[in-house]
């Protein structure tokens, strides 16, 4: 693979990061794409819309949100220290509603009424009845079935939101099922229905304009390593699933080329079980969603059923930029299991008094795993995706508890 | 001549117009595929689109996905798909076959491999749903095989556009009738006869109309404007639940043998 020089030109006018990307759709979904990409490609240079969106991120979701330094944790692991980007302080309690105020903005300025959204822990779910209900839209969210039966509370908060909650009973039952599901509405809705979607995966310009709203949380960090360190981090670390909350932290620092960087996926019970979600670690390229990108399938290119104790990393694609970011060495991607997600989830809560989502736990247990190899002086950034109160239940049944 | 181009052409000669069903490979039975294949041409079939079963079918409706999904369930993969083919054409060397799938199948055989092994079969054609022409490098190797890859127009296809397919397509142009998946029931056919009308001012390939035809009478109603009548899901739901082969190649014959007669009788 060539030499990149600068990673913030990508994607290139077709939707291309390098080998990966592009709109593998159906020829019904290519109009409302272009229709999508034209006013998205404007409005992400319009200074009216921009401070639009800069103006909601702050009065609505509260940003920005702050580093915080783990410092207790940081004794206990006895190396690097740990920055935590807490973007689980947010209104609602994660990352996702970065991507979903500016999509329904984008929504709102091509006149488009009715928001459909898939989701998988709940959380992009969430993010999208709000700016529904913020915004006055129609909201449809379609969900897998078991995910139903694993995020309850987030189901519930969609409906308190107005929002009409499908649930979706082929395939595994889980996110990417949802998100055929969702693209299968749009195709039969196209005229007055946005697509809102809540990863950086899909066809052009979703797996951009994903990354843009979401780079908020990279471009604040940077500012604020300065701000209150006077350097940047030496490593940043995110979990991926779809990899929205990853590249929206890492996406500020591809060009500063000494700041180390690291994804986490969903290692489930190990990735030699065959139990995981860790397509850029044990997947291969391939075509899933809209896009070419790292895929979990078996020989025949059947996509297979992934497993992780998080819903949100449930997931056999990822976006196309990480796949980018893997094969030009750029960023370095490995699997954390469940196990070790649920240690750090306790031990996050026991040193710091933060309960983290399980999806951001692997992100957590990452961190520790990269501080413990650094000295006392180095700083590893973690960005604090969202908020664990949607897992308690999952915890508890886990331990055997019934609350 | 290819043989997609040949069938056309007899059919064009003939004042005919093209009959082609589609079902799931592998659905309602692994054994009951190439019969089903056969009783189609008997009652008239003019070509075949052969449904490579894929996990996660984004266009299909949900009776194409769960043939998918219970052909997946039997074990169903490309070899299979091309031995069907391959023993189809021991007894039938002039219907053409076209598969129709998703890209990650081809891609994860390798599109070059697929190709050779597809062609050796006896496959002539590829729709690969996902693969709009935008991404028509991805399917190069297809091309290089020998196989004609399919393309799609559909009521959102901007005039632009429309002008690009139809220079890009070979074989014959697949209109879907709405937007929408496959089995739903939202035909206009005033609409369509009109889109249609347009395409065939510009293709230099005939025009099949899919999506949404599910018996006699919808078939004959695009069969007074359109080249070939693409039927699917209705013919997937009739095949579920076969018993065994025979009744498969029985229910396939029942249901396409009037389809034809209504076809045939317009013309």
């Amino acid at each position: 693979m060539e030499r990149i020089d600068d990673y913030s030109v990508y994607p290139d006018a077709r939707g291309r990061f390098g080998d990966y990307g592009g709109s593998y759709v159906a020829e019904t979904l290519i109009a409302p794409l272009a229709e999508l990409d034209a006013a998205y490609q404007r409005l992400r240079t319009d200074r009216a819309f921009i401070a639009e969106f800069e103006r909601d991120l702050k009065y609505y979701v509260g940003r920005p949100s702050p580093i915080y330094h783990a410092e207790r944790l940081s004794r206990q692991v006895g190396g690097a220290q740990i920055l935590l980007k807490r973007e689980d302080l947010n209104h609602t309690g994660a990352h996702k509603i970065n991507n979903t105020i500016g999509q329904a903005l984008v929504a709102r300025h091509m006149g488009k009424r009715r928001i459909i959204a898939e989701t998988g822990a709940g959380q992009h779910g969430v993010a999208t009845a709000t700016v529904c209900a913020r915004f006055g839209l129609d909201c449809v969210v379609y969900m897998g079935a078991t995910d139903i039966e694993r995020q309850k509370i987030n189901v519930y908060r969609m409906k308190l939101l107005g929002a009409e909650v499908v649930p979706v009973t082929s395939g595994s039952k889980t996110l990417k099922d949802a998100l055929n599901e969702a693209m299968r509405d749009w195709v039969t809705n196209v005229a007055d229905t946005f697509y809102i979607i809540g990863t950086v995966a899909g066809p052009h310009p979703y797996p951009q304009m994903v990354r843009d709203f979401n780079a908020v949380v990279g471009r604040e960090a940077r500012a604020q390593m300065l701000e209150q360190y006077g350097r940047l981090p030496d490593v940043i670390t995110a979990c991926v699933g779809g990899g929205s909350n990853a590249i929206g932290l890492f996406h500020a620092f591809l060009n500063d080329r000494d700041v180390r960087v690291v994804g986490a996926e969903a290692a489930g019970e190990g990735i030699a079980s065959g139990h995981h979600a860790a397509s850029l670690a044990a997947g291969r390229p391939g075509v899933l969603h809209g896009n070419r990108t790292y895929v979990l399938c078996d020989d025949d290119g059947q996509i297979t059923e992934t497993h992780s104790v998080s819903a949100g990393l449930d997931y056999p694609g990822v976006g196309p930029e990480h796949a980018f970011l893997k094969d030009s060495g750029r960023a370095d991607y490995v699997g954390v299991t469940d196990d070790e997600a649920l240690a750090a989830f306790h031990q996050l809560a026991r040193s710091e008094g933060i309960l983290a989502a399980l999806e951001s736990s692997h992100a957590v247990a990452q961190a520790i795993k990269l501080a413990r190899e650094l000295p006392q002086d180095r700083l590893v950034l973690c960005n604090l995706s969202g908020r664990g109160d949607k897992d308690v239940h999952t915890i508890a049944a886990r331990e055997g508890l019934s609350l | 001549m290819s043989r997609i181009d040949r069938r056309f052409a007899d059919l064009a000669s003939g004042g005919r117009t093209g009959l082609v069903p589609f079902f799931t490979a592998g659905d309602p039975s692994p054994d009951s595929v190439v019969p089903v294949m056969h009783a189609l041409v008997e009652a008239g079939a003019d070509l075949i689109e052969l449904g490579v079963p894929f996990s996660d079918p984004m266009a299909d409706g949900p009776v194409i996905q769960h043939a998918s999904e219970r052909a997946l369930a039997k074990g169903v993969g490309l070899a299979r798909v091309f031995d069907w083919v391959r023993e189809f054409r021991t007894r039938d060397a002039a219907t053409p076959v076209v598969l129709m799938g998703y890209m990650n199948p081809v891609e994860i055989h390798g599109a070059a491999r697929f190709g050779a092994e597809a062609v050796a079969a006896g496959v002539d054609g590829v729709l690969l749903v996902d693969c709009p022409i935008e991404e028509i490098a991805a399917a190069g190797p297809l091309r290089d095989a020998g196989l004609t890859q399919i393309f799609l127009a559909a009521p959102t296809t901007t005039d632009a556009r429309l002008a690009q397919v139809c220079a890009a397509a070979r074989g014959f142009l697949y209109y879907v009738s709405f937007a929408g998946i496959t089995g739903a029931d939202r035909l206009s056919t005033g609409d369509v006869r009109e889109r249609v009308a347009a395409i065939r001012r510009q293709a230099s390939t005939p025009v099949a109309v899919g999506f949404g035809v599910r018996d006699a009478t919808s078939a004959a109603a695009i069969g007074e404007f359109a080249d070939a009548v693409v039927i699917g899901s209705a013919l997937v739901e009739r095949l579920a639940g076969a018993a065994d082969a025979d009744e498969a190649a029985a229910r396939a014959r029942a249901f396409l043998a009037p389809i034809r007669a209504a076809l045939d009788k317009r013309t």
